[in-house]
């Protein structure tokens, strides 16, 4: 029997990925261990290996093809003896997994990633704006504004570019953000663009070069400060907190920290218990700090750009579940969103659900299954976790009595508990019901793909939540 | 244990350098400095004792002719940066002693306004950047003001102090790799007072050669006689010159001895009295070059109307600090964010 040749997942968050170049012909012989063909993935084009030896019989999906799923069969190797026509055979069954992409994938738009040079452009369908269960515009951008496609990757690529192009203070540092061009390609172009002295390649050394970047910061430039993921920031949290937040009054007012610390934040795939955690409700705590963690492609670009402006030590929370996302982001020469004001993103009247960063999506979810039944849910994106937007939260549950906080992190002190206090503080006498809170179980996350689902909200559990408070 | 140090200064001189000689002008400067950092200190440990000054207070008694010295081979522009053991620094920056005498107290005449007491206190005037708390992490801070320096392409250098205790911490290291890498115009200050807390450093180090503790990432180091203003000023000028030819950081451990316990309520009991009297004995930094300016002819009326001018600066602070009104209640909520 012939051997199937599937899509491979090249990296944890990877669901499709561009087939760009086959290598082999079929009818080449193969060694495992050749190189068979190049595929792009939304962070860089890789090589795929055979494993098998003998004759690449069919190749089932041609090069230039986008978007495909991991796990299709993209060819079949023929064994000694095996001929053409067993190949056929073996390419027939339809393959099942490739449209086994997780419950969210239907908001998932991965990325295409840009074209390497030479390589054939990837003519791939047009990807999909704003999930539908957004129905309220974007305050801050003007009715008539020409809107572009963007991936949250790029959305942020683009924010630092701008900035790095306003103001020459403004500089970059981190791991793997010059030559490799990010970790997770979100510095891509940047070294060329504006040079090794503004995008610095950083050791592994997160304490390290958190405390030169704020050294640089009190000293009066405006370093971006990329951490590989927020995991590793542990290290490097006694610069962020002892230093970066508290030196502007500690100094009476005299010596100010202007500083963005950013990167991905919260769970990813399959990576289980040290890099999968949020630290929303960590830094969130800190007077002297700001923290901003977005939703979507257009407050990834407008917020970071307004945090790399702030005076302050800012953390900006990415989610690299979103990295890949697209969305219509405002094509304006400055577009800016302010820091500490969340978005109502969907309007209803029954039940309010404040959410932020990858707990949108189960909110959005939530919002339009809740809507099939009658209950229309008003969803807040908190954006901005320090400043707190209180009011937004407090007039959304005066009118509608009720409300659902939705998180990745864990519930004990986390970011729904203090959503709810507030809550209780200042809207207590209009609340027909309890506030429910939805949240990340409180356990390590897990690795087996089955326990990490369990481990993370799901949209069910904000529906059931939000029926509860509504007594349905 | 290995014995204690006969004399810091005998031991230390190595006979390897001559230290420069010092002309009147200098010699007198660097007593003046010196004799404020000291009267400074024994003011701030009174008023601890009478209750004015709260918290946590480390003194620099015995170690003034490090950070006076350093300051004599600084220009202006230059930056330093330090630990909690920090009235010394301050001082040779030339940092108001009122104002740093009344942040002791928590007033509103403080540096900070205050709000940052003996530990936290700043000057962007004076290009004195901390103050810092938490020991260790002034070292990445001052190789990030060396960073700046770099990236904008001044000459200017950035002094980071630390002592023996911070050298084991883990970010000096990440610090001295980056600085060497990119070549950053950084002298890492070991002042080796033998204690970490209570901690000497053969209970604490593997290698009590601080100097050496750059050779993993080509940093150059040398012991400097931190008794001897003389001696610090001649290694101050060699390393500044290093950094602004822009060959990188340097290592300057400068051996020196605390005469006061690790900060107000450390008793001292690691250590014999006949240790510190030795070295107070044997090499006073003041002392040092009381001696010298006796021999070159000055009279001991003349060296006492220095210590008088300096006395009465140092009333005028504790004055200032114990009459000046606390922080308005209001300051408790500025200066979170700008």
């Amino acid at each position: 029997m012939p051997i199937q040749v599937l899509m491979p997942a090249l990296s944890p968050t990877m669901e499709k990925g561009n087939l760009s170049k086959w290598l082999k012909k079929e009818g080449e012989a193969i060694k495992s261990g050749d190189v068979i063909a190049e595929i792009e993935t939304d962070k860089a084009t890789m090589e795929v290996e055979a494993t098998d030896e003998g004759t690449l019989g069919k190749i089932l999906i041609p090069e230039g093809t986008a978007d495909v799923a991991v796990n299709t069969p993209i060819a079949t190797i023929l064994a000694d003896g095996e001929s053409a026509a067993d190949a056929e055979k073996a390419s027939a069954p339809a393959p099942k997994t490739a449209a086994a992409a997780p419950d969210v994938a239907e908001e998932v738009k991965e990325s295409r990633a840009p074209v390497g040079e030479g390589k054939p452009a990837i003519q791939a369908p047009k990807p999909s704006t704003a999930p539908k269960a957004i129905t309220e515009p974007d305050p801050e951008v003007p009715e008539g504004t020409e809107m572009v496609t963007m991936t949250i990757r790029e959305a942020l690529r683009d924010a630092m570019a701008e900035e790095m192009r306003r103001d020459p203070d403004v500089f970059l540092m981190g791991e793997e953000v010059a030559e490799y061009q990010g970790a997770y390609k979100v510095s891509q172009g940047l070294l060329q663009e504006f040079g090794a002295r503004r995008v610095i390649d950083t050791p592994i050394t997160e304490h390290g070069f958190a405390g030169i970047g704020v050294g640089a910061a009190m000293a009066g430039l405006k370093p971006i400060v990329e951490f590989m993921t927020f995991n590793f920031a542990m290290q490097a949290m006694d610069q962020i907190i002892n230093s970066a937040a508290k030196t502007l009054y500690m100094s009476g007012g005299q010596m100010g920290c202007s500083i963005v610390f950013r990167g991905p934040n919260g769970a990813a795939a399959r990576v289980a218990a040290q890099h999968s955690q949020d630290y929303s409700a960590w830094y969130s705590q800190i007077p002297g700090l700001k923290v901003i963690a977005p939703y979507s492609a257009a407050d990834y670009k407008g917020l970071l750009k307004s945090a790399i402006r702030d005076p302050n030590p800012v953390i900006f929370l990415e989610n690299e579940m979103l990295y890949g996302h697209t969305g219509e982001v405002p094509k304006l020469d400055d577009y800016v969103i302010p820091i500490g004001k969340a978005r109502i993103v969907r309007s209803g009247s029954h039940v309010t659900i404040i959410s932020w960063s990858n707990g949108m999506s189960y909110a959005l979810k939530a919002a339009e299954e809740l809507a099939k039944e009658g209950i229309e849910a008003e969803v807040i994106d908190l954006r901005t976790l320090r400043p707190l937007d209180t009011d937004t939260i407090v007039t959304s549950v005066k009118k509608t009595g009720r409300a659902v906080t939705v998180e990745e992190g864990w519930q004990q002190n986390g970011v729904g508990a203090e959503v709810a206090a507030r809550i209780m503080e200042h809207a207590f006498d209009y609340l027909d019901a309890p506030v429910a809170r939805v949240s990340g179980k409180d356990v390590p996350m897990p690795y087996a793909a089955n326990l990490e689902k369990l481990a993370l909200p799901s949209a069910a559990e904000v529906v059931e939540a939000a029926k509860a408070v509504c007594y349905r | 244990m290995a014995a204690p140090k006969k004399s810091v200064a005998k031991e230390t001189g190595n006979g390897a350098r001559n230290p420069l000689e010092f002309t009147r002008e200098q010699e007198l400067s660097a007593l003046r400095d010196m004799l404020l950092i000291r009267r400074f200190e024994e003011k701030a440990g009174q008023l601890y004792g009478m209750g004015a000054i709260g918290g946590f207070c480390h003194l620099y008694i015995g170690q003034e002719a490090i950070v006076v010295g350093m300051q004599m081979a600084l220009k202006k522009g230059d930056q330093v940066i330090t630990g909690y053991r920090d009235h010394g620094h301050m001082l040779a920056t030339g940092m108001e002693a009122k104002g740093v005498m009344a942040e002791l107290t928590g007033r509103h005449g403080g540096y900070s306004k205050g709000k940052g007491g003996s530990m936290h206190m700043f000057s962007k005037e004076k290009n004195f950047f901390g103050g810092h708390g938490i020991v260790g992490a002034q070292v990445s801070l001052g190789t990030g003001l060396a960073f700046a320096n770099r990236y904008r392409g001044n000459d200017f250098v950035s002094l980071a102090y630390f002592g023996d205790g911070a050298s084991n911490q883990g970010q000096v290291y990440e610090s001295f790799n980056m600085a060497e890498l990119w070549k950053l115009p950084v002298i890492y200050i070991i002042e080796n007072n033998r204690y970490a807390m209570g901690t000497s450093v053969t209970r604490s180090s593997a290698q009590t050669d601080f100097s050496k503790r750059g050779i993993s990432f080509n940093i150059p180091g040398e012991q400097v006689d931190g008794m001897d203003v003389r001696a610090v000023k001649a290694a101050g000028d060699k390393a500044v010159a290093w950094c602004r030819e822009g060959k990188g950081p340097y290592i300057l451990e400068m051996q020196t001895y605390r005469y006061r316990g690790h900060s107000m309520s450390d008793p001292a009991k690691y250590r014999t009295r006949e240790e510190v009297d030795k070295v107070r004995h044997d090499s006073d930094p003041i002392e040092q070059v009381r001696n010298r300016l006796l021999a070159a002819g000055m009279s001991e009326a003349e060296l006492k109307a220095i210590d008088a001018e300096v006395r009465e600066i140092v009333n005028a602070a504790a004055d200032f600090a114990q009459h000046d009104p606390e922080p308005e209640p209001a300051e408790l909520w500025t200066d979170v964010y700008r």
